[in-house]
């Protein structure tokens, strides 16, 4: 009696022995899905060799191993920024677009609102690393189409003006003018638009 | 003067088939707007500092040291942050500045990547991927985090 209940116990030891001993599949790669600038949360979608899996939750993470079993877990604001603070503070700064306007016919008169958009271009490139400015001129369909060609590469060089006058160092500065070509709000011909009379900057 | 309106056209020829590539830094993909401690660019087996200022081209590849971070914004507003102890290779870049359509590729061989993803990825979202020795990803407009060897 005490034989029978023996030889299971031997049995389940024998094979234990000969289980391979599992090879330690280690953490390689993390990928963590981070909130937008504006709140949003997009979507990563990680391929491995073995498997398929989306992010879609702010601070969601997946680890990796290296035989590419992807497991789920998550992050905080905090950890993340405890492990990748370092990474986070050298992002370059976000790429800013402004528009100003002028009054009708002029190519150097700002509107009034406009001039503070002008003092807020000059704050931006003030603290701008090696920034990339490109200005684009525009007019409203007052006027014929070759006029409007000359009179928006007019304003758009009345806003490099006021760039080059601050002695930014710019990486680069590029100017042009699209005339009537690119209406903010569409209109008939020959039509007084304030909104279209305007000079777009964009800096990176 | 024949001979002299000859060799004028020649070297018209010769300017006009000169390769975008040297002088122009026309296919740029984009500039370093920060770096910190050790960082350099490969390009082409040759090491140059990675400077705020430097455009950075397909094919480069980015090395940074234990106290190293390097930030680019891309001409698609893409921006990809290196951080320590981190070589990152931009593969592929192309960017319709009208469409705002392209392909971006770039894999983190090791070390650390912050994505802030640009205009591509919201025009050609199947177009943006990042690699590491293990996965792959495909971005939805967003920001993210990889790491490639985990401590």
């Amino acid at each position: 009696m005490w034989g029978a209940l023996l030889i299971p116990i031997v049995a389940w030891q024998i094979v234990e022995l000969f289980t391979p001993e599992e090879i330690p599949d280690t953490v390689a790669d993390k990928v963590i899905l981070l909130p937008d600038a504006d709140g949003s949360v997009g979507e990563v979608v990680v391929r491995s060799a073995t498997g398929e899996q989306t992010l879609s939750s702010a601070y969601g993470a997946l680890e990796v191993t290296a035989s590419g079993t992807l497991e789920s877990t998550t992050e905080t604001a905090a950890s993340v920024r405890a492990a990748y603070g370092n990474v986070l503070d050298a992002q370059p700064p976000e790429p800013v677009s402004l528009t100003v306007y002028f009054e009708a016919g002029s190519s150097t008169e700002l509107t009034a609102t406009s001039l503070q958009t002008i003092d807020r271009l000059k704050a931006v490139l003030a603290d701008r690393p090696a920034p990339e400015i490109l200005v684009i001129g525009h007019t409203d369909t007052v006027g014929d189409l070759e006029d409007n060609d000359s009179l928006s590469r007019a304003r758009a060089q009345t806003v490099v003006d006021v760039i080059s006058a601050t002695g930014v160092d710019a990486a680069s500065l590029e100017a042009s003018g699209r005339g009537e070509r690119e209406l903010l709000v569409p209109t008939a011909d020959k039509v007084s638009e304030p909104r279209n009379r305007r000079v777009e900057i964009n800096i990176r | 003067m024949k001979a002299l309106t000859q060799l004028l056209f020649a070297l018209l020829a010769v300017i006009a088939l000169q390769p975008w590539s040297s002088a122009f830094a026309a296919d740029a993909a984009g500039t370093i707007k920060t770096s910190r401690g050790d960082a350099h660019i490969l390009r082409n087996d040759t090491r140059l500092p990675a400077q705020v200022g430097s455009t950075l081209s397909t094919s480069d590849r980015i090395i940074t040291g234990a106290t190293g971070a390097v930030g680019i914004t891309l001409k698609d507003n893409t921006r990809l942050t290196a951080g320590p102890n981190t070589t990152l290779d931009l593969n592929t870049f192309r960017f319709d500045k009208t469409t705002h359509k392209g392909a971006l590729d770039a894999t983190v061989q090791r070390g650390s990547l912050a994505v802030i993803s640009g205009k591509i990825a919201k025009a050609s979202p199947d177009g943006v991927q990042f690699h590491t020795p293990t996965v792959t990803l495909g971005v939805r407009g967003t920001e993210f985090i990889i790491e490639a060897g985990v401590q």
